[in-house]
């Protein structure tokens, strides 16, 4: 029974990485109304961005700032220069510009940074290892980070007017411009944003899985399985959604089908979670009129 | 494109004058001035890490043509890039030796790409050199003649280490954790090698896949199985988790193997934290560039030479460098057996007869040698152990592991 | 999300534009058709028209994507699941039991046309966004299952398996090269299934599932079945990229795991994208699109030839938004309005 404990601690800390993650894609699709295939490479460029700086001795909390100050202004870029001009094509097309984006940002990080494994400092130290070393300082600390910003997200969208003009802009955007918002801008900051929490997402990912170029390829995808289980939405959905991603495929791997399966199996309970639930846990059902 | 048109015009032009001296062109890929090499290598996608090695073997031909090339000739070395994808490697390979007409292949990356190439190149005769892949299947001399590998493979070493294991402690409880592709499942052959009938009874299998975030209820589902001897089959990044892993969950299993692909000191055994890795064996035929003992070392300062004048910009910590300095100077030493006769049957005579020969980032004692009956270039390893700052080699130079 | 609004209504304009060919013409439209086919076999060296081969093969794959996403508006990431399951029925069935190449495709087209088919029930539940993802997973977990020990005796596990090109038979006049032969391969089989799919897209079938697609609620108050026209066009779908697989394997002469990532997926729906959402000769387009564009961005960068080739895709939609049978669609509608 002790493993039985051991495996759902692990697979809360690795849930940990899933939920932020996903709780970056959720912050786009709130504020753009799309699902960004490349908001893992993104993450992994301003995390190296963060480790450029820590390594040439800039102070931690301060490349911190700077990475996410950084990460923000490129997201709006990549809105501004790439999106807006295929901004009335088909929504497919967009996806095709998504794919580009992955293909250009994925092959450039190890191109400038290298491929070498790196280590990226974490700003949670403790004396000895917690709970008998399952669990590290900078996971708890990076749950609680990852918990902050969710509730920062949710206080932005729900009482701002800032918040809920990006919400409008992404919902309806010709009802929102007739209002008098600018919905473009509106747009432009959702990248922004987006782009900011996935760095902060990178960088508390990065301390626990080692930092190279292909470090988001595999957290995206159980990000997404997290994001849709607990409904794209929803940001508390995504964190929950998060959570019982990790803890699913480690109970899977370790005591129902072996580690050869465990992500088929997860992803088949993905698929049996939305057949009964379409907009995922805690998803909003939506009625379309007629 | 325009040098090999103007080399051809010449050439005509001195046929016509002289039509009795110009031999016809005696060999595929090579000109008068030129040989021409082919190879493939994940360029992009998210094998690209290798590309590096690409990098190094294109540099250490630069050098080669710079020093005045070799049998009066100089080295045109062609890369392509085939994502790791093998459908691309078939296409790009018959690009080479069709379109470009490379005299021979060389160093071409990966099991699954060069799987699909495998029947090809020996189809059409074409050599098929040194593959950057550790695994056993290149070595057919009576099937595939004209293939050849040149790292020992991995399931060597993982009959390497399942022998140590079963002189230190009979009764161990053996632990493999690999990743699940061609690269790790060929530790669980080699471990099955040894064992034979045993093997069910003595080893618990784990395995994890590249797309994995952590690595962490592998290594808990381990311990919990009573695992006291443990050989990991996983590339650097896991391999330094797994190594905090294990020490920050207080498990300390008697003997832990680490594949010879992770054991940098500068890219697996730093970011794990060095004093967690101590007492961590493996089994390596290269020298380690991060390691202190080789700081003065006449070898490795010629390859820092190489790389300070020919990649300066290029990261020394990256053990691709080093993997590519010694594939590329065993090639060079073929060209160089071949006087100026670069024909493909010369050429796989050449690199079928490689008399013992030391190379600068290989471990002392380590050398290349191949017979017409023998396809591994390297067949020597050393045991060595990490005592918290560097790789101390123990026992002698192994040979094999004559299962 | 919505995806379905924003697709192109092409078949109206084409279908409209359509009768005005006279019987000759159309007969003459034929005849330089096939022309066009046969030529490159004769014409190019055998490693172009090795490439050619894979790229008509990437077309029709590419054709079956755009069955279910661009004509019935049902996003999937996932197609590259139905060309492993293709390519590896027919690698097994030639390998393990020695069928010829030509028996197999029935069966592998069943195999994939039943599984598109079980696939399309949860699809229904499933919207935009959410299908598009789930089958994405689906992509990530098939070469899992392709490695799984208990198929290892069937499928090679991570070793894979060889195949032999069928041979051109011994009936046919002169001397044809295997590249040739399958070249010729590849061309019918794919000029077989680009026809059914024309008659399907152009008829009644076509017609409800642009309507499904486009209006789904009227669609249904018109009497039409909507589940069972998207569970079918699945099936179509899957059976139409099931034998592209099939295809593939014998081209390439060998299945394994690496062969089938989830880039597979991606590359097929950028194939469909740049070539032109429902459109069938744009899926042609596409597929010559994934397989010479890398090449392409190769040639202009050898230190980063993702990042050259991420930046042509984007460049190609920023000038094509609607890809390339967007592109000849105007230039239709400019000749039909001039003349």
């Amino acid at each position: 029974m002790d493993g039985f404990a051991h495996q759902i601690i692990a697979g809360i800390a690795t849930g940990g990485i899933y939920a932020s993650v996903a709780l970056a894609l959720v912050m786009i699709y709130q504020a753009t109304h799309h699902v960004n295939f490349a908001q893992g490479e993104m993450a992994t460029l301003s995390t190296f961005i963060a480790w450029a700086m820590v390594e040439a001795g800039i102070p931690y909390w301060l490349a911190f700032v700077a990475t996410v100050l950084v990460s923000f202004i490129i997201g709006v870029l990549v809105e501004r220069l790439l999106m807006r001009p295929v901004q009335n094509a088909p929504v497919l097309t967009h996806v095709g510009v998504f794919i580009g984006l992955l293909l250009i940002v994925g092959n450039m990080t190890g191109w400038i940074f290298g491929y070498t494994t790196k280590v990226f400092p974490s700003p949670f130290t403790s004396s000895g290892p917690l709970m008998g070393g399952l669990i590290s300082a900078h996971e708890l600390g990076s749950t609680a980070v990852t918990l902050v910003v969710l509730t920062l997200v949710f206080l932005f969208f729900r009482y701002t007017s800032l918040g809920l003009a990006m919400r409008a802009a992404a919902y309806n955007p010709r009802s929102a411009r007739l209002v008098g918002i600018r919905v473009g801008w509106m747009l432009a900051l959702g990248w922004g944003l987006a782009a900011a929490i996935g760095a902060v997402a990178g960088m508390m990912v990065a301390p626990v899985v080692f930092l190279d170029p292909t470090m988001m390829t595999g957290i995206l995808l159980y990000a997404f399985a997290g994001a849709l289980i607990g409904g794209i939405d929803n940001p508390l959905g995504a964190v929950i959604g998060g959570f019982a991603v990790g803890v699913l495929e480690n109970l899977a791997g370790a005591y129902v089908v072996g580690t050869e399966l465990k992500l088929t199996v997860a992803l088949a309970i993905i698929i049996g979670v939305l057949v009964v639930r379409p907009s995922g846990l805690l998803g909003r059902v939506v009625a379309s009129r007629v | 494109m325009t040098l090999h048109r103007r080399a051809l015009l010449t050439g005509g032009v001195a046929a016509l004058a002289l039509p009795n001296l110009a031999p016809a062109q005696e060999a595929p890929g090579v000109t008068a001035n030129e040989i021409r090499i082919g190879s493939t290598n994940a360029l992009s996608g998210p094998a690209s890490s290798y590309s590096v090695i690409s990098r190094c073997l294109t540099a250490m031909f630069k050098r080669l043509n710079d020093q005045g090339g070799v049998g009066g000739k100089q080295v045109n070395f062609i890369v392509y890039d085939d994502a790791y994808t093998p459908p691309r490697t078939l296409e790009q390979t018959r690009r080479l030796v069709e379109q470009d007409k490379v005299a021979f292949l060389f160093n071409q990356l990966g099991t699954p790409t060069n799987s699909a190439i495998h029947r090809y190149v020996n189809q059409r005769k074409v050599p098929h050199l040194f593959l950057a892949t550790g695994a056993d299947k290149w070595a057919q001399p009576q099937e595939y003649p004209w293939t050849m590998g040149w790292q020992p493979s991995y399931r060597t070493e993982a009959q390497i280490y399942t022998k140590h294991i079963l002189e230190q402690r009979p009764q161990a409880k053996i632990g493999v954790l690999y990743q699940n592709d061609d690269f790790g499942k060929d530790y669980v052959n080699g471990v099955r090698d040894v064992l034979g009938a045993r093997f069910d009874s003595m080893v618990k299998l784990v395995s994890h896949e590249a797309t994995d975030a952590t690595i962490d209820s592998q290594i808990v589902t381990l311990q919990g199985s009573g695992v006291d001897a443990l050989i990991c089959g996983i590339i650097p990044r896991f391999a330094a988790q797994a190594i905090r892993k294990v020490f920050d969950i207080g498990w300390k299993p008697a003997l832990m193997f680490m594949t010879n692909v992770s054991v940098s000191g500068s890219i697996v055994m730093q970011p794990a934290g060095a004093e967690k890795g101590v007492g961590l064996i493996t089994s390596d035929y290269r020298k380690d560039q991060s390691d202190p003992s080789w700081a003065d070392d006449p070898g490795m300062n010629e390859w820092r030479d190489f790389m300070r004048r020919y990649i300066p910009d290029g990261e020394l910590g990256d053990n691709n460098y080093t993997y590519g300095y010694g594939a590329a100077s065993t090639m060079i030493q073929v060209l160089r057996q071949c006087g100026t006769n670069f024909s493909r049957d010369n050429v796989m005579k050449q690199a079928t007869s490689i008399a013992p020969l030391e190379i600068g980032t290989l471990l002392p004692g380590v050398k290349v040698s191949t017979t017409p009956t023998n396809y591994h270039p390297i067949r020597h390893m050393q045991l060595q152990r990490w005592d918290g700052r560097s790789w101390v080699r123990f026992g002698n130079v192994i040979e094999g592991a004559n299962v | 999300m919505s995806a379905s609004e924003n697709i192109p209504l092409p078949a109206g304009l084409t279908a409209a534009a359509r009768p005005s060919l006279a019987g000759w013409q159309r007969g003459l439209l034929v005849v330089a058709g096939a022309v066009v086919a046969i030529a490159p076999a004769f014409l190019l060296e055998s490693f172009q028209l090795f490439q050619l081969t894979t790229a008509v093969i990437m077309g029709l794959a590419v054709l079956g994507l755009n069955m279910v996403t661009g004509y019935n508006g049902q996003i999937s990431l996932g197609h590259g699941a139905f060309y492993a399951l293709g390519a590896y029925s027919t690698a097994i069935l030639m390998s393990h039991l020695d069928w010829s190449f030509w028996a197999t495709l029935p069966v592998s087209a069943a195999v994939c046309g039943l599984v598109g088919y079980g696939i399309g029930f949860p699809a229904l539940r499933l919207g935009g966004l959410y299908l598009a993802l789930t089958t994405f997973s689906l992509a990530v977990a098939v070469p899992q299952i392709l490695k799984y020990k208990a198929f290892e005796d069937w499928t090679g596990g991570v070793q894979g398996l060889f195949l032999v090109k069928p041979d051109a038979p011994a009936w046919l006049p002169g001397e044809l090269t295997s590249d040739q032969w399958m070249y010729f391969v590849a061309v019918i089989v794919a000029a077989a299934c680009f026809l059914l799919c024309w008659n399907l897209i152009r008829g009644r079938i076509g017609r409800a599932l642009m309507a499904t697609r486009d209006h789904p609620v009227a669609a249904e108050a018109m009497g039409m079945d909507i589940a069972t026209l998207k569970t079918r066009a699945f099936a179509v779908s899957a059976m139409v990229t099931g034998i592209a697989g099939s295809l593939s394997a014998v081209a390439i002469e060998f299945v394994a795991p690496d062969s089938f990532s989830l880039m597979v997926s991606i590359t097929l729906f950028v194939g469909m994208v740049v070539g032109g959402v429902a459109s069938i000769l744009g899926s042609l387009f596409g597929g010559l699109f994934v397989i010479f564009v890398p090449n392409i961005a190769e040639a202009i960068s050898k230190a980063a030839p993702g990042v050259i080739y991420g930046i042509i895709l984007i460049a190609f939609l920023f000038i094509l938004p609607d890809g390339f049978a967007g592109l000849l669609r105007r230039i239709a509608g400019r000749l039909r309005r001039r003349g």
